[in-house]
């Protein structure tokens, strides 16, 4: 494992070859313009209704501000780091009608697809279910044999009804994912243009989360594959002809055809790319990453130049899921936090986007967290002069309120007691100290401000994989080995250079109550991306 | 009498979470599977030890196998099945049935088909807690024959232990059989009399895991201290407050061993607590010094949310409170402690009592 700079140390520190990222945020889309480890311009701008229509304004303002447009043959690939499908979920609008089919014989019928999810999604993708012969067991051995026929029979009901999409479930398909391939290939035969998510394509073991994931990417596919054909078509309509990627929940990159079919994948990725923007900023991989906004900080941390996952269900719309989250901790502390004297508080309210007219540094009449900043003489903002007519105590006991709250937050998230370097990001940064407990040192990088959009220019390309064994029967050596080779095997076909592909995570999680040593071993694997790379 | 329905489902998985020590499986799935019956055949009746009919047939079921393969290959009717077996076995119809484990996902397993079956469910059961293994429920403990048992799967397979020469044996081939069948099977017991069941279950601990529940949902809707709701509930004492800044795991013979350290804060700032565990808490100890131990019960909550914390999340810099709960008077006897007490689960200390 690499010791010096960010896992993206295969870029050079400089090169001809252009990637520019773009961070579509709730509030603003961001872009940057890198040669190798180099940002060469950035770019921030309103996020639009519409998407397209901000990104395109942010790449503009990186490709022709300045010393004239790069050429368009150095540019070698678009990164784009987009949320913006979540909205269409929490407002149920535009969603394919969709069914599950779950393989899984007389197991599990008792709770059937959709069972615990809100009724009006439920209502909007329309909710049909199949359960149909087939699933494994743990070890691998099949629950029922699977039944073609049950499933062309199906297929024909759903297509009947209506059905746009169907999401497939196999019960331990992430052990064995034969079942949900071979109902795939069934379904495309009976209709080429149904959309097909596949479970163990999406989630982990955990049947109702992994299932869920599966059909709310099933409802998403009408409006990803429109969100992919409007993005691509517009970097057309812009003379820029490159290949387009999508930034992954896990930091990794997906191709543009795999977005359009698997856009749950790209749900969380901004916390994901602003976190590895700093560490690959600071130039460190483990570190603890604190990200000040107007209203909320997000605290997480980095492990080998990836965000540590959530191991708790995470839930998308009121809809349980176990994807992999970054492990984050939100405290309701901002540049915009209200202050309130007598008791003293800070947050959780915030003036937000209005700080430019009520923060007193501005002229306005509400204190928040930013002018106690500026009263301290940490940063210059507004009218520094308004600021300083501040009682000198009630700027230091709510600098030291931000402090322990930040110092909490931050302990919280560490996995050991050991100091670790501590980079700050985020427009709220200058609230934070220079000295925190549980921080070796505090990092401000340069360019921080646009670290969500370089985090998606520096992705790379992975492999997961998760799988129980019986170590008594395979040895655990021998498993751990065949596990690395198939993380391996999934980053060089998902588009990794074969020779620079390591593997970057090994979980062990000994199955409690079996005998034989069941071990759900998960493995992944990163690489930088070939025939893109920047050399 | 009461009556578990949507509502108490949800406050007696957050109790049975509480109760399980640190182990015994998230009830969630539970709670899911009890309430699609409750919402299509309604409501399922509770009674106390003493409103038993003297004439009364009570199977004890629960699920059996690897919490992480119940949350995959979910378990569906089929202890409704194993009751059904049961009956068809000995002749006698069951009048009642009762949990074998309030600790975890086996609180909810009853209801299941006490909901299909029309039967009520009896408010107490075998462990008044969570254990790893089938031996260690007071049925046993106290002598109940443990034969013939039921153990059944998704697809419609029975295994029949006919007789055995200990409950130990009986937890030996039963899980044998949990394996073939994919580790996700459930298991009934011979039929208990009132009387048996008056004697050897611990009483009232349905109805302690649902006001456990509720109480954790009362003090977070008003923004209140759980910790003291939870305290305001069950006699108990808070053992510590702290922030776990260590987890040390290790797997044998399919246990998952461990230990987690925690420093002290408030109160207990500059001391330490180290707990050990294995599937559930076991012992407690303040600076060296035992502090709590097997059978009485060590629960680690989230200090905020007062939110049980099974031993596999456990994690740095989670801010913890750890409450000690006295076991109920039937774990604390000789013979229970000779099955669940410290020495059992191979520690050398001498039960201690730890006093409210």
């Amino acid at each position: 494992m690499s010791d010096t700079g960010t896992r993206a140390v295969g870029l050079e520190e400089d090169a001809k070859a252009l990637r520019v990222g773009v961070d579509v945020g709730g509030t603003n889309t961001d872009a940057v313009l890198m040669a190798g480890r180099r940002v060469l311009r950035k770019a921030k701008t309103a996020t639009t209704p519409d998407v397209t229509t901000g990104i395109v304004r942010a790449l503009e303002g990186v490709l022709a501000e300045g010393g004239g447009q790069p050429a368009q043959a150095e540019i070698q690939a678009v990164m784009l780091g987009t949320t913006h499908f979540m909205n269409a979920l929490l407002e149920g609008r535009g969603l394919a009608r969709t069914a599950v089919v779950r393989l899984c014989g007389p197991a599990t019928r008792l709770l059937p697809p959709f069972c615990d999810w809100p009724e009006a999604l439920r209502a909007a993708v329309g909710g049909h279910s199949y359960l149909l012969p087939g699933g494994h067991e743990f070890d691998g051995r099949e629950i029922t044999g699977f039944d073609d026929d049950a499933v062309r029979e199906a297929a024909r009901d759903a297509l009947a009804n209506g059905v746009e999409a169907v999401a497939l479930c196999g019960v331990f398909s992430p052990v064995n994912p034969a079942h949900e391939s071979q109902a795939a290939e069934l379904i495309r035969q009976e209709s080429p243009d149904v959309s097909l998510s596949l479970s163990s394509e999406i989630g982990r073991v955990g049947l109702l989360e992994r299932e869920n994931a599966a059909a709310l990417n099933a409802a998403l596919s009408r409006i990803a594959a429109r969100a992919v054909d409007a993005i691509r078509g517009a970097l057309a309509d812009m003379g820029l002809d490159v290949p387009v990627f999508f930034s992954q929940n896990d930091g990794t990159l997906m191709d543009a055809e795999y977005a359009a079919r698997y856009p749950v994948l790209a749900m969380s990725s901004g916390p994901t790319n602003s976190m590895r923007g700093a560490a690959f900023l600071a130039g460190i991989e483990d570190a603890v990453v604190v990200d000040v906004g107007g209203t909320s900080t997000d605290v997480g941390i980095l492990v080998q130049g990836f965000p540590r996952a959530a191991s708790t269900a995470v839930k998308l719309a009121e809809v349980r899921t176990n994807f992999r989250m970054p492990d984050l901790i939100s405290i309701a502390l901002g540049g915009g936090s209200i202050v309130r004297r007598e008791p003293l508080e800070l947050g959780p309210s915030s003036v937000g986007a209005r700080i430019t007219e009520e923060a007193i540094v501005f002229g306005g009449s509400t204190l928040t967290a930013t002018d106690l900043a500026v009263a301290a003489e940490r940063a210059e903002i507004g009218e520094p002069a308004r600021a300083r007519t501040l009682d000198a105590e009630l700027v230091e006991r709510g600098l030291a309120e931000v402090r322990r709250r930040v110092e909490q937050a931050v302990d919280r998230v560490k996995l050991s007691a050991d100091p670790l370097p501590l980079v700050l990001v985020g427009g709220g940064s200058v609230l934070v100290a220079d000295r925190l407990a549980g921080a070796s040192e505090v990092l401000r990088p340069e360019h921080a401000e646009v670290a969500n959009a370089i985090g998606a220019a520096i992705a790379q390309v992975g492999g997961e994989v998760e799988k129980v064994y019986s170590l008594e029967r395979v040895g655990r050596l021998e498993a751990l080995a065949a596990a690395k080779q198939e993380a391996l095997r999934q980053a060089t076909e998902a588009g990794a250079q074969p020779d620079g592909v390591e593997v970057v995570e090994v979980e062990e999680v000994p199955l409690t109550y079996l005998p034989g040593n069941a071990t759900r071993i998960r493995v992944k694997a990163v690489g930088e991306l070939g025939g893109h790379r920047l050399t | 009498m009461w009556q578990i329905d949507e509502d108490a489902l949800e406050s007696i998985s957050i109790g049975a979470g509480i109760l399980g020590t640190g182990g015994g499986g998230n009830p969630y799935i539970g709670m899911l599977r009890a309430r699609e019956l409750v919402r299509e055949h309604g409501p399922v009746n509770v009674l106390d030890l003493d409103e038993l009919p003297d004439d009364s047939r009570v199977i004890c079921v629960g699920g059996m196998g690897a919490p992480t393969v119940g949350v995959e290959k979910v378990r569906g009717t089929e202890s409704y099945r194993a009751v059904r077996a049961i009956e068809k076995h000995t002749g006698e119809r069951a009048t009642a049935l009762i949990s074998g484990e309030i600790g975890g996902s086996n609180s909810l397993e009853p209801v299941i088909p006490a909901s299909l079956a029309r039967l009520p469910v009896v408010d107490g059961d075998g462990m008044g807690r969570a254990f790893p293994e089938l031996q260690m429920t007071t049925f046993f403990i106290y002598g109940l024959p443990p034969t013939p048992s039921a153990v059944c799967d998704e697809k419609g397979n029975t295994a029949i232990i006919e007789d055995a020469v200990s409950a130990t044996w009986v937890e030996r081939m039963a899980r044998a059989v949990t394996i073939v069948m994919g580790c996700a099977p459930v298991f009934a017991f011979a039929p208990m009399t009132a009387a048996d069941v008056r004697r050897t279950a611990i009483p009232g601990t349905l109805s302690l895991a649902r006001s456990l529940g509720e109480a954790v949902r009362r003090a977070q809707r008003e923004k209140g201290n759980p910790i003291d709701a939870i305290l305001a509930t069950v006699p108990g004492r808070v053992l510590f407050h702290g922030k776990i800044v260590d987890v040390e795991r290790r797997t044998t013979e399919g246990f998952a061993r461990g230990r987690v350290t925690i420093e002290g804060t408030g109160d207990d700032a500059g001391a330490q607590l180290v707990v050990d565990f294995q599937n559930e808490n076991l012992v407690a100890q303040r600076g060296g010094a035992l502090i709590a131990t097997v059978p009485d019960l060590i629960c680690i909550v989230d200090a905020e949310r007062g939110e049980p914390i099974t031993t596999e999340l456990l994690r740095y810099g989670f801010r913890v409170s750890v409450l000690g709960f006295p076991a109920p008077p039937l774990l604390r006897t000789p013979e229970a402690l000779a099955v669940v007490g410290p020495e059992a689960f191979g520690y050398q200390a001498v039960y201690a009592p730890l006093e409210r």
